[in-house]
């Protein structure tokens, strides 16, 4: 075991750096230039030459991307071309609010959708999969931002239980902290709910039909016993791997989700940067982005030992 | 479902929806006003960049030797007074008593040298002053000496002014920095001091009212007067998204939102704690700016033409509604508040498409491609330039509308290569109004070629004007020769103005004393 996580670590090394020299690319073929946002519109074209080659950005691909790769595998990923401050240093001010969001996310989808997926399995056919599977479909379709707004309308402004936007850490009350998280995560978490309810369901249909439920059903074992212990156990794995391939679609939820409920997270962060070609913030994110979700999957990977004895790494 | 499990389950939602407000109070902190900006405050050093919300950012935290008022009129600020020689060519400053940095750090006259120095070499009003300096120096603690080559009457207003960027004194140690490099600290000797340990960039920036300022006398007017900061501490939170932005302005999370969208000020209006209410009367000036430097603009007569379809109004009701106290049409080259407005040469009578038309093929244009920039990040851009876009259509013109991002746009605006390498015909803008008080910072009007705003006018007659006009002894000297600019103007279009609007702010009803002018935090309280 600890064999294969330390080559999966590894394997990381060679994902990171082609996301790297992607994204690298991607920013240098971009039209736009960071020099000419900064120097404003009166700015002459010498003045222009001189903040692109303070800034570096005067130089060819290659030593531009080895500069910046090497920086980066010494931990320095460089500074903000606006504000001047260190990306890791933006990064880090940024995480806590980025994790606090999808966490409850996921605490949220998880606490909500396996429920749903399970009762309705159970009730296939019936109004009440028919009620569910609807409001899946429902919760797929409505974007974040249209959801974000509805509650914060609602929630918010009319009912004043809320506050529209923000983000305070816990350290200034767990209330002040979570009462800031709650409509954002709700937000979010539709799509999630919805893909991870279709899943549960689908995944409890089959195993339904095994042959060791029926005989749990002969023997008498109450109905809320075969659903959530011996048919959910069995069902797990397919739910589990969707939680993790989903993660992907929380983060770019998480960038509409910032920008709605003002909550200064890196979603918010790469969209500013993206907008001013913001390029080391760019790719710090992006590689912080990516990392993450490798390490998810391999998480993920480690969870299935755990569910299922009979997988071995 | 049972009628009892229906029953407690309708309770439960009642007694939820009956919860008491458990939101926490708004900006409640007295102490405490809470900001949210035009725009994110991405550079900080206040000649790092000629962007509005830079600029505000500096007047919170650095003084000026002059400030402006809502006038135009330059009064000491930080000098306690100067005496002029040598016929006009010898200026000295000196400095109030009493004077520190954030840092804890007297302000000295060497320190206004370093300044004066590093900022003259970014700001068009300044080079002017820049242009005429023999020598600049500080043969005291207090005093400033300006030894320069000619008379220049300007020299306050220029150290006062308010735009694109201000004269902001800091310490020598920070104004040694190159000038194209930005500063790493903060330090000023304004009312509010920046608090660098609790930035968020893109979200927080913070500011705590500075101890040791030491307001002038009198009631502070726009940049001049007597700056007392009431609020022990401003937040400045950027919050991108409009929809947002009102609803924490309804919900009282926040105090001040600088410049609400045209969509949503009706709603603002409607609440009665919230006001909305224009302060900077000297609002934007729409402009509609050509590449002088390729075809088919290259020729004023085909540049010309184009007077003949615009009206201004159509350009106004885009950008900011019908609402006509937002905006005023008739804008000729300079602000119409402004004593060097006039209103020479400016065209009469309604749009003429078919004149224009005629007048074009007149002209020489000959169905070359044309290519408009407009970007949809600034909605003001984006419909006025649909505006533009129709009316080119209309009269014929072979064009190009081309909508990107404003990081895209902004970068192709430096342009000056052909249409099929990347470049440019037309573009349509907005620029502050307090920039077009007179030609010396009408950064729009330089026509001096390759050292011109994008679009690189060539026109000689306007800079002799310019130039002039810096000689002039007196206003009505002056005025003639801005009416001089104008004709010139409108003959060799520069660029076309398209109308001057207003841009409302709104905020929390109990906040008083708010000047006028741009977003200024002396002066204001809660009540």
């Amino acid at each position: 075991m600890t064999g294969y996580i330390l080559r999966r670590l590894l394997m990381t090394v060679p994902v990171m750096a082609v996301v790297a020299l992607f994204v690298f690319s991607l920013l240098y073929v971009a039209p736009g230039d960071p020099a000419a946002i900064i120097a404003g519109e009166q700015a002459t074209p010498a003045e222009m030459q001189r903040i692109r080659a303070s800034l570096g950005l005067d130089q060819p691909f290659v030593p531009r991307f080895a500069r910046w790769a090497w920086n980066a595998v010494q931990g320095d990923l460089g500074v903000s071309v606006f504000s001047a401050t260190p990306v890791s240093e933006m990064i880090v001010q940024r995480i806590p609010p980025t994790l606090s969001l999808m966490v409850l996310t996921l605490l949220i989808s998880i606490v909500v959708a396996v429920p749903v997926g399970v009762v309705a399995a159970a009730n296939q056919g019936g109004w009440i999969d028919r009620l569910f599977m609807s409001a899946a479909v429902l919760g797929f379709s409505l974007p974040v931002f249209v959801v974000g707004y509805l509650l914060a309308y609602l929630f918010a402004l009319q009912l004043g239980w809320l506050p529209v936007q923000g983000y305070r850490p816990p350290s200034g009350g767990v209330w002040e902290y979570l009462s800031r998280l709650i409509l954002p995560a709700l937000a979010l978490s539709g799509g999630y709910i919805a893909l991870i309810a279709r899943i549960a369901r689908s995944a409890m249909l089959e195993v339904l039909s095994q042959d060791y439920i029926r005989t749990a059903r002969a023997k008498g074992v109450a109905r809320q016993v075969i659903l959530f212990v011996h048919a959910l156990r069995n069902a797990t794995l397919p739910i589990v791997s969707i939680i993790g391939i989903g993660v992907a679609t929380l983060i770019s939820g998480a960038v509409v989700t910032e920008t709605v409920f003002g909550i200064p997270g890196l979603g918010r962060l790469v969209v500013d940067a993206l907008l001013r070609r913001d390029y080391p913030v760019i790719q710090g994110v992006v590689l912080v982005f990516s990392f993450t979700y490798v390490l998810v999957n391999l998480a993920i990977d480690l969870a299935y030992t755990l569910l299922d004895p009979r997988i071995r790494y | 479902m049972h009628r009892r499990q229906f029953l407690s389950t309708t309770a439960a939602a009642m007694g939820l929806f009956a919860m008491p407000a458990i939101r926490p109070a708004g900006a409640a902190d007295r102490r405490v006003l809470k900001f949210v900006p035009q725009a994110d405050l991405a550079v900080l050093d206040p000649i790092g960049t000629t962007a509005y919300v830079t600029r505000n950012h500096a007047l919170m935290v650095f003084d000026t030797l002059y400030g402006v008022d809502d006038k135009n009129q330059p009064h000491p600020q930080m000098v306690e007074g100067h005496v002029v020689e040598n016929d006009g060519k010898l200026w000295r400053l000196t400095l109030r008593p009493g004077l520190q940095f954030h840092d804890g750090t007297p302000v000295l006259a060497r320190d206004v040298v370093a300044s004066i120095n590093r900022w003259g070499k970014r700001d068009i009003y300044g080079g002017a002053l820049m242009a005429v300096i023999d020598d600049l120096s500080a043969p005291s603690d207090r005093v400033v000496e300006f030894r320069l080559k000619k008379p220049f009457a300007h020299l306050p207003a220029v150290l006062g002014k308010g735009a694109p960027t201000i004269a902001a004194i800091m310490p020598e140690r920070l104004a040694k920095t190159e000038a194209t490099t930005q500063i790493t600290e903060i330090v000023g000797s304004g009312p509010y001091r920046f608090l660098a340990k609790e930035r968020n960039p893109g979200a927080l920036n913070v500011y705590e009212k500075f101890a040791g300022y030491v307001p002038r006398d009198g009631a502070a007017n726009y940049l001049s007067g007597g700056k007392v900061a009431h609020f022990e501490r401003i937040e400045w939170h950027t919050l991108p998204d409009a929809s947002t932005a009102a609803a924490a302005l309804q919900a009282g999370e926040i105090d001040w939102w600088e410049q609400p969208t045209s969509d949503l000020t009706p709603l603002l209006r409607g609440n009665a704690d919230i006001r909305v209410q224009v302060q900077d009367t000297t609002g934007f000036a729409g402009v509609m700016r050509f590449n002088h430097l390729q075809k088919p603009f290259d020729n004023p007569a085909i540049r010309r033409a184009f007077f003949g379809g615009i009206l201004q109004s159509d350009y106004l009701i885009a950008a900011v509604g019908e609402d006509k106290a937002l905006w005023r049409d008739g804008l000729g080259f300079f602000h119409p508040d402004s004593p060097m407005a006039s209103k020479a040469a400016i065209p009469a009578g309604k749009p003429d498409l078919a004149r224009v038309k005629q007048d074009l093929a007149a002209a020489g244009y000959k169905g070359e491609r044309v290519v408009m920039l407009a970007t949809a990040d600034f909605p003001v851009i984006n419909l006025m330039s649909q505006i533009a876009a129709d009316m080119f259509q209309k009269v014929g013109v072979n064009l190009d509308l081309q909508v990107q991002d404003w990081a895209t746009v902004s970068s192709r605006l430096q342009s000056r290569e052909p249409i099929d390498k990347g470049g440019w015909s037309v573009t349509c803008n907005f620029a502050a109004g307090i920039g077009m008080f007179n030609p010396a910072a009408h950064s729009y009007l330089r026509s001096n070629g390759e050292k011109a705003l994008f679009g690189w006018p060539t026109i000689p007659a306007i800079e002799q004007l310019r130039n002039d006009w810096f000689d002039a002894p007196d206003l009505a000297a002056q005025q003639k020769i801005c009416e001089e600019i104008q004709k010139v103007a409108y003959a060799e279009t520069p660029y076309i103005p398209l109308g001057l609007y207003y841009q409302p702010t709104a905020f929390r009803a109990d906040l008083t004393g708010m000047l006028k002018g741009t977003p200024l935090f002396y002066g204001l309280r809660r009540a």
